[in-house]
C-alpha cells in the first residue's frame, strides 16, 4: 500500500459532507425493504451497519448481526449501472402543430454522482461499460458525461458470498483500479476505522482537505489481513482459459438444451448484471396526438421479441436465448470489446429464480466439449 | 474516477439517437404492399446527405416508432433519398400513409457498404431476392453511371410473382445498358408471364461467369442468400468474392442497443454488408 | 446433321460434359435434332413419355392444369438444361404440359432406344442414371426453396414493430 490514510468513523462522515459540499449527489448502500439498495445517502447513519447477506443460487437473505460494520454485506441486487445507465432515459419529444414540427432532444440532467461502497467486481463492471459505450464510432455521451463527473469510493470486501467468483475473472476481491478512494474497513473490539488509499488526485486532495491522517504500519497490516481473508473465502470458480473459443465452438452442445429446460427466460440475470447493456426504445404520444416522445429502456436478450423482425424471429427457443446471453457475456464480448463481459459478481446466480449457476453451465460444457483440433470421434 | 484514456472527450460522432426532420416528396407504390418514399434529405448544417451504397437509415414515424430501412436511391444524386419499404406492421403502415409534404424523422446513414471500389475492373454479379433489390439499387445506379470502369454486369432478380417485382421500368432500362444482363425469375407465374419461373439459384445455369474476375453481391431473405452463396461457390467463386447484406432487429443502428448481434458481429455497425468469410460459420448455425 | 457432328454438339451440352467418347457415341445413336416453334407444346400431361430433351436454346415452361385456376406455370427450363424424366419412371407418362415460350432447339433422346442401351451396357446405364440423379437432386432442392415462399417477408425493413 502506498502511503494510505487512516479514516475513523467521523472521518468518513466528513468525507460524505465534503462530497456534498462539492456538489456531488452521494449514492451509497442503505437498508430498505429487506434488501440493501444503492440510493441517496446523507450521512453515515444511512449506511447499513450490521447487515450481512447470504447469497446462494436463487437465494438472497439479509440479516443484522448487530455488528458496527458498515460494509459487512457483499452485493445488493442492483448495481451502480442504474445511475450511470438509467433503466429509462427520455431521448426526445416531437411536437406537431398542424404542418409544423418541432423536435426537442431531452437535456441530460444526470447529476455528478459520488458512489460510496463500490466493490472490486463493480469497478470492473464500470470499466467494461466504459468500453461498451465508447468503443464504437457512436458513443453514449450521456453515459460518458456521467462518468467524467463521477467520484468513486470503493470498499474492499472483507469476505465473499457463496456466489462470488471474482478471483476467477481477475476482478477482486481487492479493488485494483478505477477508484478515487478505496477503503478497507477494520472492525475490532476496541476500534472501528478505515484504511484509505487514493487512486486519483481528486481523491488525494479530498482526503487531505478533510484533514485525514496517515495510517501506521499496524493499520496497513490489518487492512492487508482483511483482504487476504476475503480472498480465502471465495469458493466458486470459473475456468476462463480458452473460454471464448470453447463457447463459440460448442453452440450445439447438449447442455444448452439442458439449461433451457430449467431457464424461465425471465431476464432477471440481465437486469441484475452490472455489464448487460441491451436497450430498446418506447414511442408514446399524448392523448391529443400532438406530442410524441421516445424513451430508451433497458431490454433483455431473453425477451421473446428481442430478435424479432418483420419476417420472423431469429431466436424463438429458450435454448437460443440463454445461449445468446451466455456466449455474448463470456465469448463474443471479448471479440467486440477486448474483455470478457463477466466480473464474477454472481448476481445472475443469486437472482435466478431457479438458481441457474453460469459457472456450473460452463463446467458442464467444458466437460463434454467438442474440441475442433481433436481428430474425430473415438 | 474516470479512466480518461477510454472515456475522454474525443472528436467524431456522439450518441446519435435523435433524428433529423425530413420531408416526404413523393410516395410511389411499387407493388400492392411495397412503396418507395422519396424524401428531401435533412438539411441540418447545410451539407448534402452523403451515403454509400448499402447503408441504411433509421426512419421514424411520428409517435409510432422507428425502422431501419436501407437507402435505395442513387448515391450520386444527393438532392433526394429513396427508401423502398414493405408494409408489414405498425411503423411501415404509418409510413405508408404519409403524403407529399409530411414530415418524418431520420437518422443515418449507418452501416457498411457494398464494395464498389473493389469491383472496379471486375465483372459484377448482383443476385437479389424480393425487397433485397432495394439495397442493391444504389449499386446498380453506380455501376451504370461509371459503366466503363466495370466489366460485365449480371443482375439476377427473383420475386414471388410478376406482380411483386420492384422497379419494373428500371429493370427494363438496365437490361439495355451495354454488356449488362438482367435476368428475372418468379416463384409463381401465370400464362401472361413470359420470363423465368423458378428460384434465383436456377438462373446461374444461364450465365457463364468468368469466375476469377467476378465479384458477387447478394441480398434477399436469409435462406435465399444461403443457397445463392452455395451456388456461387459451386460455380467456382471463392467465398472472398461474395458479399451479402444481413438483416436483424435494430433499435439504435449505432452498435449500442445489442439487438442486432449475430455472433460477435453487430449487423448495424459491422454490417449490414459483409464479405462472406466474415460470417460464413455463423450462417450455418441455428438461431444465432 | 451427320452423326459425327451430332456427337460433337452433344458433347458441348452441360448435361453431358466430360462424358467419354464411347458412351457419347452410344447416346448419339438414340439422339436427334429437333426444333419447336414458339407457342407450341413439346408434350402434354398424360401422354406417353417417349423422349427427353437436352435444350440448346429457347425456353420451355412447365404447366399444370389447374382446373378453375387455369394453366399454372410452375417452372421454366432453358438452354443447357434437361427436360423430362418421366420416360425413366413408371408409368412413363408426362406429368406436365411443356410449352415453348420461344423457338426451342433441342436434342431429343429416344427413350426406348436409351433404355435398351442402358440395359445392355451397365456402365452406360450407370453413367446416365448418375447424371440424371444429379439433375433430379438439384431440381428437388430448387422446388423445396420455391415452396418456402421466402419472399413472403421483407428484407429492407429492420424494425421490431415494423
Amino acid at each position: 500500500m502506498n502511503n494510505p490514510f487512516r479514516l475513523n468513523i467521523e472521518g468518513l462522515e466528513r468525507v460524505l459532507v465534503s462530497l456534498q459540499q462539492k456538489g456531488y449527489e452521494v449514492i451509497g448502500p442503505r437498508h430498505t425493504d429487506g434488501v440493501i439498495v444503492y440510493d441517496r445517502i446523507h450521512s453515515i447513519d444511512d449506511l447499513p451497519a450490521g447487515f450481512v447477506d447470504e447469497l446462494t443460487p436463487g437465494m438472497y437473505r439479509l440479516t443484522n448481526n448487530g455488528s458496527r460494520q458498515f460494509f459487512g454485506y457483499t452485493l445488493p441486487p442492483q448495481s451502480w449501472k442504474r445511475f450511470l445507465y438509467p433503466p429509462r432515459r427520455e431521448l426526445f419529444t416531437f411536437r406537431k402543430d398542424g404542418k409544423s414540427f418541432g423536435l426537442a432532444p431531452k437535456e441530460d440532467q444526470t447529476p455528478a454522482y459520488a458512489f460510496v461502497g463500490v466493490r472490486a467486481c463493480e469497478l470492473g463492471a464500470i470499466s467494461i461499460q466504459d468500453r461498451v459505450f465508447s468503443s464504437g464510432d457512436y458513443r453514449d455521451e450521456a453515459y460518458l458525461s456521467a462518468r467524467r463527473r463521477n467520484f468513486i469510493i470503493a470498499v474492499n470486501c472483507s469476505h465473499a458470498a457463496e456466489n462470488c467468483f471474482c478471483t476467477s475473472t481477475g476482478n477482486g476481491p481487492k479493488a485494483g483500479a478505477g477508484f478515487d478512494i478505496v477503503l478497507t474497513e477494520i472492525v475490532n473490539e476496541d476500534s472501528h476505522y478505515f484504511v484509505a488509499e487514493t487512486g486519483s488526485d481528486v481523491g488525494t486532495s479530498l482526503m487531505e482537505g478533510i484533514g485525514a491522517g496517515r495510517a501506521d504500519e499496524s493499520d496497513v497490516d490489518a487492512a492487508e489481513e482483511t483482504i487476504r481473508k476475503a480472498c480465502d473465502t471465495v469458493r466458486k470458480s470459473l475456468d476462463t482459459s480458452d473460454l471464448p473459443k470453447l463457447l463459440a465452438d460448442n453452440t450445439d452442445h447438449p447442455q444448452w438444451e439442458d439449461v433451457a429446460k430449467r431457464c424461465l427466460t425471465c431476464g432477471n440475470c440481465t437486469m441484475v448484471c452490472p455489464t448487460c447493456f441491451c436497450s430498446t426504445v418506447e414511442d408514446t404520444t399524448d392523448l391529443t396526438g400532438r406530442i410524441a416522445g421516445r424513451t430508451r429502456t433497458w431490454d433483455s436478450c431473453f425477451t421473446m421479441d428481442f430478435a424479432k423482425v418483420s419476417g420472423g424471429n431469429f431466436r424463438i427457443s429458450a435454448k437460443s436465448r440463454y445461449r445468446q446471453w451466455l456466449t455474448h457475456k463470456l465469448s463474443s464480448w471479448v471479440e467486440q470489446f477486448g474483455v470478457s463481459g463477466c466480473v464474477g459478481c454472481g448476481r445472475c446466480i443469486t437472482w435466478c429464480p431457479v438458481g441457474i449457476d453460469l459457472t456450473a453451465e460452463v463446467s458442464a460444457i467444458k466437460g463434454g466439449a467438442t474440441k475442433q483440433e481433436s481428430g474425430g470421434s473415438r | 474516477m474516470t479512466d480518461t484514456s477510454i472515456i475522454e472527450k474525443r472528436k467524431g460522432s456522439s450518441l446519435s439517437m435523435v433524428p433529423s426532420l425530413a420531408t416526404i416528396r413523393r410516395v410511389i407504390w411499387e407493388t400492392d404492399d411495397t412503396y418507395t418514399l422519396l424524401i428531401d434529405p435533412p438539411r441540418g448544417d447545410g451539407r448534402t446527405f452523403a451515403f454509400n451504397a448499402g447503408q441504411f437509415n433509421m426512419i421514424y414515424a411520428f409517435g409510432t416508432g422507428e425502422s431501419a430501412i436501407s437507402i435505395s436511391s442513387d448515391p450520386f444524386r444527393s438532392n433526394f433519398l429513396a427508401h423502398t419499404i414493405h408494409r408489414v406492421g405498425t411503423v411501415t403502415s404509418a409510413l405508408s400513409r404519409l403524403r407529399r409534404g409530411d414530415t418524418i424523422g431520420l437518422r443515418g446513414p449507418f452501416g457498411s457498404s457494398w464494395p464498389l471500389e473493389e469491383a472496379v475492373g471486375k465483372d459484377v454479379c448482383i443476385a437479389a431476392g424480393g425487397i433485397g433489390l432495394a439495397p442493391l439499387r444504389p449499386v446498380i445506379y453506380t455501376l451504370l453511371r461509371r459503366r466503363e470502369e466495370f466489366g460485365r454486369i449480371m443482375i439476377l432478380y427473383g420475386s414471388r410473382s410478376p406482380l411483386d417485382l420492384l422497379y419494373r421500368v428500371e429493370l427494363e432500362e438496365w437490361s439495355k445498358a451495354p454488356n449488362t444482363e438482367v435476368i428475372i425469375t418468379v416463384d409463381r407465374g401465370d400464362s401472361s408471364w413470359k420470363g423465368h419461373i423458378g428460384v434465383v439459384t436456377s438462373l446461374f445455369s444461364y450465365l457463364k461467369m468468368d469466375t476469377p474476375s467476378t465479384l458477387a453481391m447478394v441480398c434477399g431473405p436469409e435462406v435465399m442468400m444461403k443457397y445463392t452463396c452455395e451456388e456461387l461457390e459451386r460455380r467456382g467463386l471463392s467465398a472472398g468474392q461474395i458479399y451479402l447484406s444481413m438483416e436483424r432487429n435494430m433499435k439504435c443502428g449505432i452498435g449500442l442497443c445489442g439487438h442486432c448481434q449475430f455472433g460477435p458481429k453487430f449487423i448495424c455497425k459491422d454490417g449490414p454488408v459483409f464479405r462472406l468469410p466474415q460470417i460464413k460459420d455463423l450462417l450455418d448455425k441455428k438461431e444465432i | 446433321m451427320k452423326p459425327q457432328d451430332l456427337t460433337e454438339s452433344l458433347h458441348k451440352h452441360p448435361f453431358l460434359s466430360n462424358m467419354n467418347e464411347e458412351l457419347l457415341k452410344t447416346l448419339t445413336s438414340c439422339a436427334s435434332n429437333v426444333i419447336f416453334s414458339e407457342g407450341t407444346y413439346l408434350f402434354h400431361e398424360g401422354e406417353d413419355a417417349k423422349t427427353f430433351y437436352l435444350l440448346r436454346s429457347g425456353r420451355v415452361v412447365l404447366e399444370v392444369r389447374g382446373g378453375e385456376r387455369g394453366q399454372i406455370r410452375i417452372q421454366t427450363v432453358g438452354a443447357g438444361e434437361v427436360l423430362g424424366w418421366s420416360w425413366l419412371i413408371s408409368p412413363y407418362k408426362w406429368h406436365f404440359d411443356a410449352f415453348a415460350l420461344e423457338q426451342v432447339h433441342a436434342f431429343a433422346i429416344d427413350a426406348s432406344c436409351l433404355v435398351s442401351k442402358c440395359e445392355t451396357d451397365c456402365h452406360f446405364g450407370y453413367e446416365m442414371l448418375r447424371r440424371f440423379s444429379e439433375v433430379l437432386e438439384r431440381r428437388l432442392e430448387a422446388t423445396r426453396l420455391q415452396l418456402l415462399d421466402v419472399y413472403g417477408s421483407a428484407i429492407s425493413e429492420r424494425g421490431e414493430n415494423y
